[in-house]
């Protein structure tokens, strides 16, 4: 094995290519002055307060928040049973399923977004705010159906058959046994989802872009005008909030297994 | 246990909305923007039904090829450049304690989730005059001058290998992890230092699930759609700009269509290529 002087090297480098641009975004977010210069003169937290306290900057957040809590909800409804079904019925063409609720985030963004688009329009319903819900609902269904097949595996098939042995009907199996065991996996995939919504871009932009204005779309409009440093305000929030919602699936889950570190069939 | 097969139309209730909605919302969208693709664009923004290829002989132009090419190019850039830097990283990263890794992990989904709008401002930030990285080289005494480092083709580069690394570190992460380390210990015991166990061994080993995760990365970095407009100038645009632009600028419908379902045609083929891969590595 390699020492661990290099190694921590290595880390060290590839943590500052990753913290340098936050880094910097993190330093103009708390300049005094409405510039763009680093390092910051002077220091001020205003720019974070304007997040609140400029209306439009303000009903960009509670668009985006709204959009992707009822988004990443959506997205566990439909892989919640796909997830579950798959576990409990030997069903092939169940797996088609599966492959479409992978599919929109295996191919690039802009396919989905475009399809959006065209069926919006299509059904005359094209800038309806809540048509972006439906939209990233669909987009994101992959990261709740990954983490619940992870957990539908991981459920010991012996606590089952001993809760049906005692008598347990499925109704019962279902509320006392498997929902316990699945719920960390539908927290993170609801988590997931959230943040990854909170984030989105080409697909709001597609269907809602004239109508509602998320965070990400907010932030592009107003790069086109210049520079303001609430948008470097707007990104350390971000990163703080995906940083805190991971550290939570860390803290209370298995983030390794979670991304694949091992799986139980491995045992 | 083997599962038993669904018996009764009603154990194939819970199905049925998750179906729907795909079906609904995911095939259906699909369909309609295929049939767009053959549709007869008329000039004012609309469309008509018709069935023709007009819009897929315009691929054929110099002005697309060289959108084609570049966007092929530059996304193979990008794959091959995130594999090169990621592999040895994940590698060392496995071999970590737990919490190292935990923390890693955050660190790594943080920047992964971050919307290509605000990695594309913070590079420009970072590529900037005032509040630049070649602030530092000035102050180091390593150049006279600050200056603005984009748009240029090295910040689209840098801005996508960022954007992509994260996403490669974690498709490379389960193979490294289950990589039997009886492997390294057995080159290490027969007398190999660690770099040549790392390339003669470990890299040989892999080599399909590398392969694999440069395809992976690939249609990653196909669809970075933002990066190239705020980092680079309109010659370092790519098909997925091109696309927006023709569905909400030139309002052409038909034509980001046709294009759209060729970069899904690429797409496909590419992903079940390295499902190949993959598999292959398993048996």
């Amino acid at each position: 094995m390699m020492g661990t002087w290099p190694s921590r090297l290595v880390f060290a480098c590839f943590g500052l290519f990753l913290a340098a641009p936050l880094a910097v975004v993190a330093g103009v977010a708390v300049n005094e002055k409405k510039s763009l210069t680093f390092p910051p003169e002077g220091f001020s937290l205003s720019w974070f307060g304007e997040i609140f306290a400029n209306p439009e900057w303000f009903s960009a957040l509670l668009a985006s928040v709204g959009v992707a809590a009822s988004a990443s909800v959506l997205a566990v409804l439909i892989a919640l049973p796909i997830a579950w079904f798959l576990w409990r019925w030997h069903a092939p063409f169940a797996r088609i399923v599966q492959v479409l609720g992978l599919a929109p985030f295996i191919l690039p963004p802009v396919i989905t977004a475009l399809g959006f688009l065209a069926f919006w329009s299509e059904l005359g319903l094209y800038g309806e705010p809540w048509t972006v819900v439906i939209s990233h609902g669909i987009f994101f269904v992959t990261l709740p159906l990954v983490t619940l097949t992870l957990g539908f595996d991981a459920i010991d098939g012996a606590l089952v058959e001993a809760a049906a042995t005692m008598g347990a009907d499925e109704k019962t199996v279902l509320r006392t046994i498997v929902f316990p065991l699945i719920r960390p996996y539908i927290v993170s995939g609801l988590a997931f989802a959230f943040v990854l919504s909170l984030n989105e871009y080409i697909v709001a932009y597609m269907v809602v872009g004239f109508t509602v204005e998320t965070l990400p779309i907010k932030i592009f409009n107003a790069l086109r005008y210049g520079y303001t440093p609430t948008m470097a305000a707007v990104s350390i929030l971000f990163v703080a909030v995906a940083a805190a919602v991971f550290g939570l699936i860390a803290r209370f889950g298995d983030l390794p297994r979670l991304m694949g570190a091992w799986s139980p069939r491995d045992e | 246990m083997s599962k038993p097969s669904p018996r009764r139309l009603a154990d194939y209730a819970p199905i049925a909305f998750p179906a729907g909605m795909l079906l609904a919302f995911f095939v259906v969208p699909f369909g309609i923007m295929i049939a767009i693709s053959f549709y007869h664009r008329v000039q004012g923004g609309f469309y008509e039904p018709a069935f023709e290829f007009a819009n897929y002989e315009r691929f054929l132009t110099a002005f697309f090829g060289g959108v084609l090419g570049f966007s092929l190019g530059l996304s193979s850039l990008v794959a091959v450049v995130a594999v090169l830097l990621a592999f040895p990283f994940t590698w060392l990263l496995v071999r970590q304690r737990r919490q190292v890794q935990v923390i890693w992990l955050v660190f790594l989904l943080s920047v992964l989730s971050l919307s290509e709008v605000i990695i594309g401002f913070a590079w420009s930030t970072l590529f900037s005059k005032t509040a630049g990285i070649t602030n530092l080289f000035v102050a180091l005494g390593l150049m006279d001058q600050a200056v603005s480092l984009y748009p240029s083709f090295g910040a689209v580069l840098a801005g996508m290998v960022y954007q992509a690394f994260p996403y490669t570190v974690l498709v490379l992460y389960p193979a490294l992890s289950r990589l039997d380390p009886t492997l390294v210990e057995a080159a290490r015991t027969l007398g190999a230092s660690p770099f040549r166990a790392f390339f003669n061994v470990i890299v040989p080993s892999l080599r399909n699930t590398i392969l694999a995760t440069i395809i992976m990365v690939f249609v990653f970095a196909l669809g970075s759609y933002l990066l190239p407009q705020l980092l680079g100038r309109p010659q370092q645009w790519t098909l997925s700009v091109l696309i927006t632009d023709q569905a909400i600028y030139q309002s052409n419908m038909p034509f980001a269509s046709a294009m759209a379902v060729f970069l899904v045609l690429v797409s496909l083929g590419l992903v079940g290529l390295s499902l190949l891969f993959g598999q292959r590595e398993k048996a």
